[in-house]
């Protein structure tokens, strides 16, 4: 190469690194890969989320019109719709059973496998396999565990017990317990995964310190396990709390909202209006209370960490 | 028993079944019992005529074991619409699965990757925004994007029959109206979107684990964005990627809710032809075959599951830890 | 000829102000030494001249080109980093070959040049390892080969030899040193090691929250300290420090615990001014014993430890209420509780203004 090029290549260097490049095209490639990200959060979680916010107050149908505001019309229709009620009447009973369910059993199988047993990990494939299943087939299979002609009941009753009755399904006072029972089948066990991974986060010079001034194994849990993995249950309960929310299609396999309107849930009710009724702006208004009751439950866990951040 | 008394010495003498042991075990055998009971029926169930299953009892192990109602569900049974069996669903989920996981976790993993090591102004707001957002139901943000995906058919429908004089002279089928809404690509996007958040920070938190010295010596080395990610990252990074992988493959195949509301009828996945055969109202219940279909579907999950093991859990872990 | 320049550079991360207005002239094949407590910003200014970090204010030149916004591989510098930074999934001569693929290098050269590196670090037998089946030693040879194959102007070293344990870290530093007179390249060495610092550098640069110093030879920097932070950094163990006042009279003197000090053989920097100061004297230049005769100071202390190195000794006595720290020879007789006479002289003492802490 001649001498005179390698100048004038030294001399392009220099300008490129003498030049201070300009801001939005700096580290452009990254900025490029970074878009779809921009794109979902921007357009779909905020945008689409203001969007159908906006349209709860119109008086769409079949199709969204977002000329025609009738304010909280929508919200008056929705509260005053029995079918609606149920619904938060069944999330607010399927949602506090889930929790307390999933805490409790989450818990307390995770303390046992932590005993240091043998065939720990075949009793944690058996209790997490659910899980992998859809929520599709958990509905279905208790579906027909439920049946009354078949199965638990039939059985209780074949073995004796004539006057047995179990018959959730196709009782309107208690299906939602029948739900209940495949919901805490399929999810339990994951927050026994997440609890056993809290528990073996905590230092094991606890245990010995423990063990060393003789305290029960049960009060080492109560006094001092439970309250070092307040950060591990906080986690647990928003992960239960967002699962509670979007149960739909555990509803739709088992029960499909019967009997009658027993079992219906609010993100059904969301679907059916979209989809079904070509009532848009019910489903929007419905949709809309859906995301009130998780920013309920969201808001104070932010202000929770943050405090916890803030202070740590 | 002995006259002399006995000093304590050497190792302890070990109880092998303690009372507490016993319990510990038996509580847990009841407790597998429980979890088990669910599965079990589905196989015993699949394995019975429907005479048996009318005369005995759930629990009974079948007498005369058939695989009939197997053969049914995957290519018989019938859904509202037509009487093919579960394989249509089946390769359906194929279909939407592959692109699918390949699509969304090669997008979650750059993002993960420019959020780590290339942060720019605003990053780390976008990236809260999705992590919040991960939060927001589902139901509030499916209309929208309904609407979305028709007006992105409509978008690209010019410039694919822009297309057409070409391809009319090649003897190739010209473009009609693209329509994304409804199509396999439609649900794609769909899981792409609704996959990002928990994959970006699965990726993010990897990524953030390895040592930065090893980005900067590459840069150092003149490698881009582009090399750093795929001569540097995505090699070190297998194991996040598998997680990933037993992420999307178990949550794509199960849903249902995506499934009825972006496709048509013909390309239904598993999940939604699975429910349309078993809850369709026409027809004897066949418990049988309905067994063996719900066994079919949760097949691939039950499949990947087992075979995983601890990375499964790894990965479910990794996704607790949101926020 | 300058081969690196730093001119008022500014660093801040958000609101913190790490580096600032920083400046740095650095010749062409000098090995200069970053030398500073953890947490003082020494990588920082390291990553800078990388361009791995962009600066907020100012200027860096790279052998006379302005490289301030550049990238780093067009700034003709390699690096060395604490972690060794190796490319875990290739191979050794991958690693090597890595920075010249990057750079489009034709194949036969890009063999060249590794073999080249690689007969130099002694580390031909290992090029087609991969670095998890290294030592710690050979990885830190393999990433000093990463900068060496790109035959860059100046060698940039984040603390090197921090993760090696001690015998390997003396080796490696002689052949560091080996190393920079065989290649004659500018080399610029972080590090928290004073050993390290006084043994590689031609010169030292003394940091302190982002802020140079002191920038001097070694030697100058342990005879000369400019202020009492480098006084007290520079040395092991460290000076013992009195504070005290200045008398001006006839002769200046210093006085702590009503002992005058004379420093008539002191050589002030600037004017003699009375006031609070402090005093500072190195370990090894306190006499004892006979040794003492004649001394500026001279004075009894009591033994209270006695710590046997080896080489030398080293005595923790006091007197009149001030600890000190003495070291002696190798092995000596001295057992703690004796009571031993020392001295010193003034020539050989630090005084520093007790305000601003600058040398007298
Ligand atoms: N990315 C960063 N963000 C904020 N502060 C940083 C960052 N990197 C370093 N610092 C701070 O800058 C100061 C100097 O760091 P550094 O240069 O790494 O010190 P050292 O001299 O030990 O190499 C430290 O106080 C450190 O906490
Ligand atoms: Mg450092």
């Amino acid at each position: 190469m001649s001498l005179i090029s390698t100048e004038t290549e030294a001399m392009h260097r220099q300008d490129r690194g003498a030049k201070k490049p300009i801001r939005l095209f700096r580290n452009l490639n990254a900025k490029v890969a970074a878009l779809p990200m921009i794109f979902t959060a921007l357009v779909i979680f905020i945008g689409c989320t203001l969007w159908t916010i906006y349209h709860s107050f119109t008086k769409s149908r079949l199709l969204p019109a977002p000329e025609k505001w009738v304010g909280l019309d929508q919200y008056e229709r929705l509260w005053s719709t029995r079918r609606w009620l149920v619904s938060i009447e069944n999330l607010v009973i399927y949602g506090a059973c889930t929790l307390v369910l999933s805490l409790v059993i989450g818990f307390t199988l995770a303390a046992l496998l932590d005993r240091k047993i043998r065939g720990e990990n075949i009793f944690r494939t058996i209790i997490l396999y659910p899980f992998a299943l859809s929520f599709i087939v958990t509905g279905l299979v208790w579906q027909w565990i439920l049946n009354p002609e078949f199965g638990i009941q039939s059985i209780v009753q074949s073995l004796g017990w004539e006057r047995f009755a179990f018959d959730p399904l196709n009782n309107g006072q208690i299906v939602i317990y029948g739900i209940l029972i495949a919901g805490i089948w399929q999810g339990s066990g994951f927050i026994m995964v997440i609890m056993l991974a809290g528990l073996r986060g905590i230092d094991q010079e606890i245990w010995k310190a423990a063990r060393v001034d003789g305290i029960p194994a049960w009060k080492t849990y109560i006094f001092i396990v439970i309250p070092m993995m307040k950060p591990v249950f906080i986690t647990a309960l928003v992960m239960i709390a967002s699962g509670i929310i979007k149960v739909y299609d555990l509803v739709v396999a088992q029960t499909s909202g019967g009997p009658g309107i027993a079992s219906e849930v609010p993100a059904k009710y969301v679907i059916e209006k979209m989809f079904e009724a070509q009532n848009l702006g019910q489903g929007f208004a419905a949709s809309t209370m859906m995301l009130v009751s998780v920013l309920v439950v969201l808001i104070p866990y932010i202000y929770l960490q943050l405090g916890g951040s803030r202070r740590g | 028993m002995v006259d002399l008394p006995m000093e304590p010495s050497g190792p302890k003498p070990r109880v092998r079944l303690s009372r507490a042991n016993i319990m510990l075990y038996g509580i847990l055998l009841l407790v597998s019992l429980y979890y088990l009971l669910p599965l079990y029926v589905m196989v015993v169930t699949s394995l019975k005529g429907m005479p048996e299953i009318r005369m005995g009892h759930l629990f009974s192990p079948p007498m005369e074991v058939t695989f009939e109602p197997w053969v049914k569900a995957w290519s018989e049974a019938c859904t509202g619409i037509n009487c093919d069996g579960l394989s249509r669903g089946f390769w359906n989920s194929v279909r939407i699965l592959i692109p699918s996981v390949l699509v969304s976790i090669g997008v979650a993993s750059v993002s993960g990757y420019a959020l780590t090591n290339w942060r720019f102004k605003g990053s780390e707001t976008f990236f809260t925004i999705l992590i919040f957002g991960a939060f927001i139901p589902y139901q509030v943000m499916i209309y929208p994007i309904v609407i979305l995906l028709r007006e992105a058919g409509d978008l690209v429908t010019p410039i694919a029959q822009s297309a057409n004089p070409a391809l009319e002279l090649l003897g190739l089928e010209p473009f009609g109206k693209v329509r994304i809404m409804g199509s396999l690509s439609g649900l794609v996007f769909v899981h792409t979107i609704f996959g990002m958040p928990i994959l970006t920070l699965l990726f993010r938190n990897y990524f953030a684990s390895l040592p930065d010295e090893l980005f900067k010596a590459a840069r150092v080395d003149g490698a881009g964005f582009w090399g750093i990610y795929f001569r540097i990252m995505v090699p070190m990074s297998l194991p996040i990627f598998v997680v990933a992988i037993i992420l999307q493959v178990t949550g794509i195949w199960n849903d249902f809710l995506f499934g009825v509301i972006y496709t048509k009828p013909e390309i239904y996945p598993m999940t939604v032809q699975l429910n349309n055969i078993v809850n369709s109202v026409q027809g004897v219940k066949e418990y049988n075959v309905n067994m063996a279909a719900t066994l079919l579907t949760g097949l691939v999950p039950l499949i990947i599951y087992f075979a995983s093991g601890k990375l499964f859990v790894r990965g479910i872990a990794a996704g607790a830890v949101k926020g | 000829m300058t081969s690196v320049s730093i001119r008022n550079l500014d660093l801040n991360f958000g609101a913190i102000n790490v580096l600032k207005n920083l400046n740095l002239e650095i010749e062409q094949g000098e090995f200069l030494v970053l030398l500073g407590a953890s947490g003082c910003g020494k990588s920082t200014l390291l990553n800078c001249i990388a361009g791995l970090l962009d600066i907020s204010a100012g200027q860096i030149h790279i052998s006379g080109r302005n490289v301030t916004w550049a990238e780093p591989s067009e700034r003709g510098i390699g690096m060395v980093f604490q972690s060794y930074a190796l490319y875990p999934q290739m191979t050794v001569e991958g690693n090597l070959s890595f920075g010249l693929k990057n750079q489009k290098m034709a194949r036969a050269e890009i063999q060249e040049r590794v073999a080249r590196a690689a007969k130099i670090l002694q580390i031909e037998p290992l090029l087609k390892r991969k670095p998890a089946a290294l030592s710690g030693g050979q990885r830190q040879r393999v990433a000093i080969g990463r900068a060496l194959v790109r035959d860059v102007d100046v060698f940039l070293f984040d603390e090197p030899l921090s993760n090696l344990d001690a015998k390997l870290r003396t080796d490696l530093r002689v052949e560091l040193k080996r190393l920079h007179q065989q290649l004659g390249n500018t080399m610029i060495y972080v590090t928290h090691d004073q050993v390290e610092a006084m043994t590689l550098a031609d010169r030292i640069a003394i940091m302190k929250d982002g802020i140079v110093q002191q920038l001097d030879s070694p030697e100058e920097i342990y005879l000369k300290p400019c202020n009492k932070y480098v006084a007290d950094f520079i040395g092991s163990p460290a000076m013992n420090l009195f504070k005290g006042e200045i008398v001006t009279g006839d002769t200046p003197g210093f006085v702590a615990n009503g002992i005058n000090t004379g420093l008539a053989g002191y050589g002030f920097e600037r004017p003699v001014t009375g006031g609070a100061a402090w005093m500072g004297i190195r370990p090894e230049h306190i006499l004892l014993g006979q040794a003492c005769e004649g001394a500026t100071v001279q004075t009894e202390a009591l033994v209270d430890i006695v710590e046997p190195m080896g080489s030398d000794t080293l005595l923790w006595v006091h007197s009149a209420g001030q600890q000190m720290r003495v070291r002696t020879e190798g092995q000596s007789k001295i057992k703690s509780g004796d009571r031993i006479k020392l001295g010193f002289n003034a020539a050989q003492a630090h005084l520093f203004d007790a305000t601003s802490e600058m040398r007298l």
